[in-house]
C-alpha cells in the first residue's frame, strides 16, 4: 500500500498559484548567462564563413592577433577537438552518418559556419579581431534547395552522403494501399493530392545562446555555465569532444530566456569556448549575437510533403500515401540526428484520423544552410498541415462540410492502435472538434462570414485537429533507432530538519514554470505547503543524469519522477512515524497537512518536523535498521508509446485582396492535456505556442539566395510578430486524465505551435473560397496572396472598383 | 579605439562614474560596468526592446544609445521599480496575469509600460496593445502582457480618483 496523499488534484495541483520564479524576474534579479561576470574573464567571438560552400585554402589571423585587446585566436588545427557525431542505428541505405567539427576544417558548409575563435579582453576587441581575420575559400557550388540537392551531378555537402541524402526511410506500406486508391477512383469516392511546404524558421528564444566557461583548479574541473535545455547531454558531448572523463566537466544552467528546442541540442561554439577556457586557465564568455542566432543558430521547419489520399463516397479516408522531404541544412544535430524530422513525420502522420492503409517515405536532405534542430512541435506542425489540407481538399471534392469530414474520420474509440502501430491513449478528438465548432457557431461567425461574402469581403473559418505525442519514453525513442536514447527522468527529494524539502529534477526550466508546477505536485503528494518545497535543476554535479526539457516531457516524465520520489520519502516518513507513535506501519498515513497520523486514533500524530528532528538530530531514536537520511530517489519512464495530448484550433481570418494582408479576427483553442496542474501556466503555454504557430503561418521565414546567402540577418528582415499581429486567444480545457503518468498530466508545451499553421491556412483558403485560389504553403505573406489572386485572374479590389 | 572618456551617469537616482570608449553602448555600461543586469540584451539593433530603459522619463533602447550620450540625463532601469523588495503595482500585475514566462523580455516591457502609462494614464486596451508592440516577447503571445498593463492602468485610474495613486502623474507633455 502506498502511503501517498492523493496528488491528482489537491490543494495545490489544479490551482493557479503565484509563480515562484516571478519576483526575481520582475525585479531584474534573474540570473542569465550574460549576467555572469568573473574576475579575469575573457570574451570570445567567432570568425564565420561568408561563403556557403567552399574549400578552405587559408586562414590568416596575423592581423587579428595584432588588434589591441586580443589575447589569442584559434583555428580547428590549434584546438584538435573531436567532432560532434550524432548516430542512428540504421543500415547505410537508410542513414549516412556525418560529423560536425567544432570549427570548420577543410571545408565550410554554410554561410555563418564558425571557422576560427578570437579571445580578447572585452567583447568589442574580440569583434575587432574577428573583423581583421582573413579566410580564403574556393567556392564549391551551393546546395540551397531540394531541387539543387537532387540535381544530377550536384556538388556534395558531405562526400559520404551521395545525392545529399542523410536519411531515407520507407515505412509501413500496408498491403491494401493501391487497391484502396483504385477503389476510391472507381467507387464514387475521391483521390486527392496535395503538396504542402513550410518555410525555414528560427525558434528564436529571446535570449540567444551563451556560455561562460572556466577552469576550476580547486575542483580540477571545467565549469561550464550555459544556456541549454539539456545540461547532461552537453556534458557528455563536451567530455567526448575534449577527450576527458565526464567528471572533469560540470555544466550548470542559470535562468534561461527561452529555448523552444533550439537549445536542446549540443552546439559547437560552446564546446570551443570551453576548450579555450581550459587551455588558457581563464574564464571565457561567449554570447551569441542576434545576427549569429539568425544565420548560424539552429533553424527548423523547412519541409515538403507530397500527400495522396483516397476517400470513399461517405467521406471516410481509406488510404494515405506521403513523400516527405526535410531540409536539415549542413549538419546532423546531436543527440537527435537528421532523422528527427522525417522519422517523426513518417511515424505519426495519420494524426487523429482512422487511416486503414498507409505508406510513407521520409527523407532528410543536407544543404548549405544553417543546420536544424528540433523546434517546438518537431515536424508535427508540418505533417498536421499536410493531413489537414488533405481533409479540406477532400471535403471540397466531395461537397462535405470541413468539420463534418473530420468528424467522420477522427478516432473515437480508445485505446486505438493505428496503422502506424502506435497506440493512442484516450483523448477528446471528437469532443474538442464539436466544442470548437459550437463556439464559433454560437458567436455567430458563420453568419458574419456568409454576410461578408455577400458584400465582397473575404472572411474565412478554418480548423485544425491534432494530437501530440508527449512523454516520449525511452521505448518510443528507441523505435527511432537513435544510438543515444532519451526517455527517463530521475528525481531526488531530501527533507531538512524543519520539514522542508529540496527536489531535484533532470528537466530544465526555460519559461515553463517548473519551479512552481513541479513543486505543486510534491506539495500535494506529501501534504506540504508550497513554500516548503524548493526545486533544483540545471547542475550536472548535483542532479542525477536527466534528459532535460523538450518534447513536452517535463510534467509528464519529470513530474512523474518527482511524484515517485515524494512517495518514497512519504514511506520513510511513515515508517519512522509509526515507530515514534508506537504503532504498526499499516496503521499510519500522511495526513495531507505536514504530518503522519495514526489511522485508528487520528489524535495521535507526528509532524514532519518532529520526524525530521529525530532522523537527523536524535538519530539514536530511530528504529533499528533505518538510516538517518530523509531522502529518496526515483526514476520514471513512460511505458508504451507515450501519451497523447490533443486539441482543436478554430480560426476566423479576413483576407484583404487589395493588399494581400491577413487579419485574424478570432482564435479559439480547445485543448486536452490531461490533468491541468496550473491552469494559468497551461493557458500561457497554449497562447505562446499559438503565437509561434501564427508566426510560421504568416510571417517568419529565412530563405536563401542561389549562392547560399541567408535572407535574414537581423530583425529588420526576420519578421517576428508583435502584440498587434497576435490576437487574443481563448483557451478551453477538456481533461482526460492520463493513465500512464503519475499525476494524470499529458504534455502541454508544444500543442499551440502544432495547430496554428494549418488552422490559419485553412481559414485563409476558406476566405478565398470564391476566388478559386487555394494555398498550401506557409508562410502566407501578403505577396503570396496577391500573386495567387493574380494567377487566378481575380481582380484586386481597387482594380475591380476602378472603371477601365 | 583607446580613446576613453570619464562620464558620470545618473541611474536610479544615484551617480555612477564610468570610463568608456565612445562606442560603448549605454546598455553595456548599465549591464557590465554598473552591474545593473536587469536590463537585457536581445538584439543590439533596436528592434526587440529587451534593453528598454527610461531616459528622462521616455522609454529608450539602451542598445541604440552610446553611454556618452546619456550624461546629464536621468536614467531609470528595472531595478528602480518597487520599493523595499516589494513589487510595484505594475510588476505585481505582470505576475497576477502571467505576463511573463521565461522573463527575459520582462524588464523591457516593464520599463516600456511604465514610460507609456506615465504619458497616457487613461490608455485603453487597444492603445496599450499598440504601445507594447514596440517590444518582442517570444513566450507569452502578448495577451497577458496587455492584460497586466491594462489592469495597472485601470487600478491607477481608480487610485488617482481616490487620491492614492502609487505613481505620480507626469506633468502634461506639451
Ligand atoms: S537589445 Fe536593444 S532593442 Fe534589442
Ligand atoms: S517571457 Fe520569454 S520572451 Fe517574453
Amino acid at each position: 500500500m502506498t502511503p501517498r496523499f492523493d496528488g491528482r488534484k489537491g490543494r495545490w495541483v489544479g490551482a493557479s498559484v503565484p509563480r515562484r520564479e516571478d519576483p526575481r524576474l520582475l525585479r531584474g534579479r534573474g540570473r542569465f548567462v550574460d549576467d555572469i561576470q568573473l574576475p579575469g574573464m575573457l570574451h570570445a567571438a567567432f570568425v564565420r564563413s561568408t561563403v556557403a560552400h567552399g574549400a578552405i585554402t587559408g586562414i590568416d589571423l596575423t592581423a587579428t592577433l595584432a588588434v589591441d585587446g586580443v589575447v589569442a585566436a584559434y583555428t580547428a588545427a590549434d584546438l584538435e577537438l573531436g567532432d560532434i557525431v550524432a548516430l542512428l542505428d540504421r543500415p547505410l541505405e537508410e542513414f549516412v552518418p556525418t560529423a560536425m567539427p567544432i570549427l570548420a576544417k577543410e571545408k565550410v558548409r554554410f554561410a555563418g559556419e564558425p571557422v576560427a575563435l578570437v579571445v580578447a579582453r572585452d567583447p568589442y576587441s574580440a569583434e575587432d579581431g574577428v573583423e581583421a581575420a582573413v579566410v580564403s575559400c574556393e567556392p564549391l557550388g551551393a546546395i540551397v534547395s531540394e531541387e539543387t540537392a537532387f540535381a544530377h551531378g550536384a556538388p556534395l555537402v558531405h562526400e559520404e552522403a551521395p545525392g545529399n541524402v542523410l536519411v531515407d526511410v520507407s515505412m509501413f506500406d500496408t498491403s491494401g494501399v493501391d487497391a484502396a486508391f483504385e477503389a476510391a477512383r472507381a467507387g464514387g469516392g475521391c483521390v486527392v493530392e496535395v503538396v504542402t511546404r513550410s518555410g525555414r524558421q528560427n525558434a528564436l528564444p529571446l535570449e540567444t545562446r551563451g556560455v561562460v566557461a572556466s577552469w576550476d583548479d580547486h575542483d580540477d574541473q571545467l565549469l561550464v555555465r550555459m544556456c541549454t535545455q539539456v545540461p547532461h547531454q552537453v556534458r557528455t558531448a563536451m567530455a567526448r569532444s575534449l577527450r576527458v572523463p565526464e567528471r572533469t566537466v560540470r555544466v550548470t544552467v542559470p535562468d534561461m530566456g527561452g529555448g523552444f528546442g533550439q537549445k536542446c541540442v549540443v552546439g559547437r561554439e560552446e564546446i570551443a569556448v570551453a576548450a579555450v577556457a581550459r587551455l588558457l586557465h581563464r574564464p571565457v564568455k561567449w554570447i551569441e549575437d542576434r545576427r549569429e542566432a539568425l544565420t548560424a543558430g539552429f533553424l527548423a521547419r523547412e519541409q515538403r510533403y507530397r500527400t495522396r489520399a483516397a476517400f470513399d463516397s461517405g467521406g471516410r479516408i481509406t488510404a494515405l500515401e506521403a513523400d516527405v522531404v526535410c531540409d536539415m541544412g549542413a549538419y546532423s544535430c546531436y543527440p537527435f540526428t537528421a532523422g528527427i524530422e522525417p522519422l517523426m513525420a513518417s511515424a505519426e502522420m495519420p494524426s487523429v484520423y482512422q487511416v486503414p492503409e498507409y505508406r510513407v517515405r521520409g527523407r532528410a536532405i543536407t544543404t548549405n544552410k544553417a543546420p536544424t534542430a528540433p523546434y517546438r512541435g518537431v515536424s508535427r506542425p508540418q505533417y498536421v498541415l499536410a493531413i489537414e489540407r488533405v481533409m479540406e481538399r477532400a471535403a471540397r471534392e466531395l461537397g462535405l462540410d470541413p468539420v463534418e469530414i473530420r468528424r467522420r474520420n477522427v478516432i473515437t474509440r480508445f485505446p486505438y492502435t493505428g496503422v502506424n502501430a502506435i497506440t493512442y491513449d484516450p483523448g477528446t478528438y471528437r469532443e474538442s472538434l464539436d466544442l470548437a465548432e459550437a463556439t464559433l457557431r454560437d458567436e455567430g461567425w458563420y453568419e458574419i462570414r456568409d454576410g461578408a461574402a455577400a458584400r465582397g469581403r473575404h472572411i474565412g473559418i478554418g480548423y485544425c485537429c491534432f494530437s501530440e505525442r508527449t512523454g516520449y519514453g525511452s521505448g518510443a525513442f528507441a523505435q527511432r533507432k537513435m544510438t543515444v536514447v532519451p526517455g527517463f527522468d530521475i528525481s531526488e527529494i531530501r527533507m531538512d530538519t524543519t520539514g522542508s524539502v529540496v527536489v531535484t529534477s533532470g528537466t530544465m526550466n526555460h519559461g515553463q514554470s517548473h519551479e512552481t508546477t513541479l513543486a505543486q505536485i510534491v506539495a500535494d503528494r506529501l501534504g506540504l505547503h508550497l513554500d516548503q518545497v524548493k526545486l533544483r535543476q540545471g547542475d550536472t554535479e548535483r542532479i542525477a543524469y536527466g534528459w532535460g526539457t523538450f518534447a513536452s516531457r517535463s510534467v509528464t516524465i519529470g513530474g512523474s519522477a518527482v511524484s515517485r520520489a515524494a512517495d518514497r520519502l512519504g514511506e520513510q516518513l511513515c515508517a519512522i512515524a509509526a515507530h515514534l507513535l508506537g504503532t504498526g506501519q499499516d496503521n499510519v498515513r500522511l495526513d495531507g497537512d505536514g504530518g503522519v497520523v495514526q489511522v485508528d486514533d487520528p489524535a495521535r500524530r507526528a509532524s514532519f518536523e518532529e520526524i525530521a528532528d529525530v532522523a537527523y538530530l536524535r538519530s539514536h531514536l530511530l528504529p533499528k535498521g533505518v538510516e538517518p537520511a530523509l531522502s529518496a530517489t526515483a526514476s520514471f519512464d513512460v511505458p508504451g508509446d507515450g501519451t497523447f495530448s490533443n486539441a482543436t484550433h478554430a480560426v476566423v481570418v479576413e483576407a484583404d485582396p487589395g493588399t494581400g494582408q491577413i487579419r485574424i479576427l478570432r482564435y479559439a483553442c480547445v485543448e486536452d492535456c490531461g490533468v491541468v496542474i496550473h491552469p494559468q501556466v497551461v493557458d500561457g503555454q497554449c497562447r505562446g505556442g499559438i503565437a509561434q504557430g501564427i508566426a510560421g503561418a504568416l510571417f517568419e521565414e529565412i530563405t536563401y539566395a542561389g549562392n547560399g546567402d541567408p535572407s535574414a540577418a537581423s530583425f529588420i528582415d526576420y519578421l517576428v510578430p508583435t502584440a498587434t499581429e497576435i490576437p487574443d486567444i481563448t483557451v478551453a480545457h477538456l481533461e482526460t486524465p492520463c493513465a500512464f503518468t503519475e499525476n494524470g498530466a499529458k504534455g502541454a508545451g508544444e500543442g499551440g505551435t502544432i495547430g496554428a499553421p494549418a488552422a490559419v491556412l485553412n481559414a485563409i483558403n476558406d476566405a478565398l473560397r470564391h476566388t478559386g485560389v487555394e494555398l498550401d504553403t506557409t508562410p502566407v505573406h501578403p505577396q503570396t496572396v496577391l500573386t495567387a489572386l493574380d494567377a487566378a485572374s481575380v481582380p484586386r479590389r481597387e482594380e475591380a472598383s476602378t472603371p477601365s | 579605439m583607446t580613446d576613453r572618456h570619464l562620464i558620470v551617469l545618473n541611474v536610479n537616482g544615484s551617480e555612477h562614474e564610468a570610463l568608456v570608449e565612445p562606442r560603448r553602448t549605454l546598455l553595456d555600461v548599465l549591464r557590465h560596468d554598473l552591474g545593473l543586469t536587469g536590463t537585457h540584451t536581445g538584439c543590439e539593433h533596436g528592434v526587440c526592446g529587451a534593453c528598454t530603459v527610461l531616459v528622462d522619463g521616455e522609454p529608450v533602447r539602451a542598445c541604440l544609445m552610446f553611454a556618452v550620450q546619456a550624461e546629464a540625463a536621468e536614467i531609470r532601469t528595472v531595478e528602480s521599480l518597487g520599493r523595499d523588495g516589494e513589487l510595484s503595482d505594475l510588476q505585481q500585475a505582470f505576475s497576477d496575469h502571467h505576463g511573463l514566462q521565461c522573463g527575459f523580455c520582462t524588464p523591457g516591457f516593464l520599463m516600456l509600460a511604465e514610460g507609456f502609462l506615465a504619458q497616457r494614464p487613461d490608455a485603453g486596451r487597444e492603445e496599450i496593445r499598440e504601445a507594447i508592440s514596440a517590444n518582442l516577447c517570444r513566450c507569452t503571445g502578448y495577451q497577458t502582457i496587455v492584460d497586466a498593463v491594462s489592469a495597472t492602468a485601470a487600478s491607477r485610474c481608480r487610485a488617482r480618483e481616490a487620491g492614492t495613486c502609487p505613481v505620480p502623474e507626469k506633468e502634461a507633455t506639451p
